[in-house]
């Protein structure tokens, strides 16, 4: 009898250590599948866009569809960069997210200092579907509501207002959540020392949650610095480095677009993606390291 | 009510017919006793009888919850303390909870000054640093802390960062601490070292303490007052009150037949 169990036992651990190797192994081989788009993505902007990369690509503007067929025609590098892409990219961002942090994190809070409650509960779902709402309408409604009415004409105002329409929904949901995560414990301790709520709340609940906050902003910015449809309905573009706000801009997304129209230009699809990249890359990390240096 | 008032004279806290409804269901019903200064006083019972209810409706703390309700009267110091502003109530009666809850993002040095710099209460930095130093001492967690008063409270252990909390408690020098079952998170060790802190602060502290540990409440606390249901069932001096229970009820809870 005990011979036989401890054959049994030997042929069922024989089993169950070759069921542990593979699903061992189709959990190596998903993983690998998941990364394998980023990598090949990167590589591919890298070996197709490295070329073009250099201080002038970051300095300069556009080139003119003349000066890029000469380049082509000689077999040299497309000269000129995408610093109007750049500046309006950046001026933009700016704007939308001093637009939409404050308002977001105000929602945030709101939410989540009325759970339950109707009116906060009708908020959370606008918000929410709000999130679902196409880029491109957004670009239709900041159109008919900017570039009709307010700028006279297309600008990086309207694309900014279409931006940050599209970061709040996150930047609310963040928020909440963070604020719901951090223990009703430390609200009590605050108040137990007399401290006003409204300081409970700026001094004490979002210097806690911060990390989550920030995360919420950076993921947010991230979203919408690749964003291409609103801004061909609002900042449409501009060949120039433009600082007014009321009038048509670039941005690094745009002058992809315009690239991929323009055969001359192609070369210059693969540097802009990459800066593109790069830029939603750093985001990524410096807020993974923020977060990782206030635990 | 079976008990006998203890003959405290001059009390600092004196509690009349405070009952606490969450929405509908009383959780403390029509206490009335007088605290004594100087004393640590236990509220003991069974779980859910109403002993924190009842120490956190001291501090006001239900006032941030809708559904809570608190009737009655609470004098400190013969002023009403539902008529007194928070922040004047919460810098006469500091609370410690039962988890340790050191503010996360602040520095050691920080938590223990929160409650200035929190309320926008300037203070020289020379003060600071003697509120800081006197508080630490008070709880005995200078000497440890001393070098690293920099770091984050949260690095500490459990017991440690409790101290703190009480520092922090006390850095307002209030006249009275409440504490609810403060050790019920901590090790043996941790507890001991509170223990003797609390007994040691009722020279200068009039100590509230909640607690399920009747063996901590015989060991340090002068008074107790046994909640059974959310009524007052007995109260008067811990000895007595332990060697010679009045009421079958506190002394069937004493001997463990329940709790």
């Amino acid at each position: 009898m005990e011979s036989i169990n401890t054959l049994l036992d030997q042929d069922h651990s024989t089993r169950r250590l070759l069921k542990d190797k593979l699903v061992l192994a189709g959990i190596i081989l998903f993983s690998l599948l998941t990364v394998s788009p980023i990598v090949l993505i990167i590589s591919k902007l890298l070996v197709k866009g490295y070329r073009q990369i250099s201080l002038d690509f970051i300095i300069k503007n556009t080139p003119d569809t003349y000066e890029a067929i000469t380049a082509v025609a000689n077999g040299e590098i497309i000269p000129g960069g995408i610093a109007n892409g750049i500046v309006g990219t950046f001026l933009m961002v700016v704007l939308a997210s001093a637009l939409a942090i404050p308002i977001g994190v105000l929602t945030g809070i709101y939410l989540y200092e009325n759970q339950g409650k109707r009116m906060s509960n009708l908020t959370r779902s606008v918000s929410d579907i709000l999130q679902g709402v196409p880029s491109i309408v957004l670009g239709l409604i900041s159109y008919l509501w900017i570039v009709k009415h307010v700028t006279m004409g297309y600008s990086a105002l309207a694309g900014s207002i279409s931006m940050s329409i599209m970061m709040l929904p996150m930047i609310v949901r963040s928020t909440e959540e963070t604020l719901k995560m951090i223990p009703q414990t430390l609200k009590e301790a605050a108040l137990a020392l007399g401290v006003p709520y409204h300081k409970v709340i700026l001094r004490v609940l979002i210097p806690t949650g911060f990390s989550g906050l920030l995360t919420g902003i950076l993921l947010g910015i991230s979203r919408i610095l690749g964003e291409t449809a609103p801004l061909l309905l609002t900042a449409l573009g501009s060949s120039m480095i433009n600082l007014d706000m009321t009038k048509p801009s670039s941005a690094i997304p745009l002058l992809i677009w315009e690239f991929y129209n323009d055969p001359n230009m192609v070369d210059l699809i693969w540097s802009s993606s990459l800066l593109l990249m790069a830029i939603v890359l750093i985001l990524n990390i410096v807020s993974k390291q923020i977060i990782a240096n206030r635990r | 009510m079976t008990n006998t008032i203890a003959e405290i004279k001059n009390p600092i806290l004196s509690i009349r017919d405070l009952s606490v409804a969450y929405d509908k269901t009383y959780a403390v019903k029509n206490v009335t006793v007088d605290i004594k200064k100087n004393a640590v006083t236990a509220i003991m019972g069974p779980s859910g009888c109403g002993k924190s209810t009842m120490l956190r409706a001291l501090n006001r703390m239900h006032e941030l919850y809708e559904n809570i309700k608190t009737e009655g009267q609470v004098l400190l110091n013969d002023e009403n303390i539902f008529d007194m502003p928070t922040i004047k109530l919460r810098r006469q009666m500091g609370m410690v909870f039962q988890r340790p809850n050191p503010f996360p993002t602040m520095s050691i040095y920080d938590n223990v000054i929160a409650g200035y710099n929190l309320n926008g209460i300037r203070v020289k930095k020379a003060e600071k640093d003697e509120i800081v130093e006197r508080s630490l001492r008070d709880v005995a967690l200078w000497s440890e802390v001393k070098d690293s008063l920099m770091k984050k409270g949260s690095f500490l252990s459990g017991g440690q960062q409790q101290r703190l909390c009480i520092a922090r408690a006390l850095a307002f020098n209030p006249e009275v601490i409440l504490l609810d079952e403060p050790t019920s998170a901590l090790d043996p060790i941790a507890t001991s070292k509170i223990e003797d802190l609390l007994v040691k602060l009722k020279e200068n502290y009039t100590i509230v303490m909640v607690t399920h540990n009747m063996s901590q409440a015989a060991r340090i606390s002068d008074y107790s007052l046994f909640l059974y249901l959310g009524e007052l069932i007995e109260y008067g001096k811990t000895k007595n009150m332990f060697t010679n229970p009045i009421d079958p009820r506190t002394e069937e809870y004493l001997t463990g037949k329940f709790g």
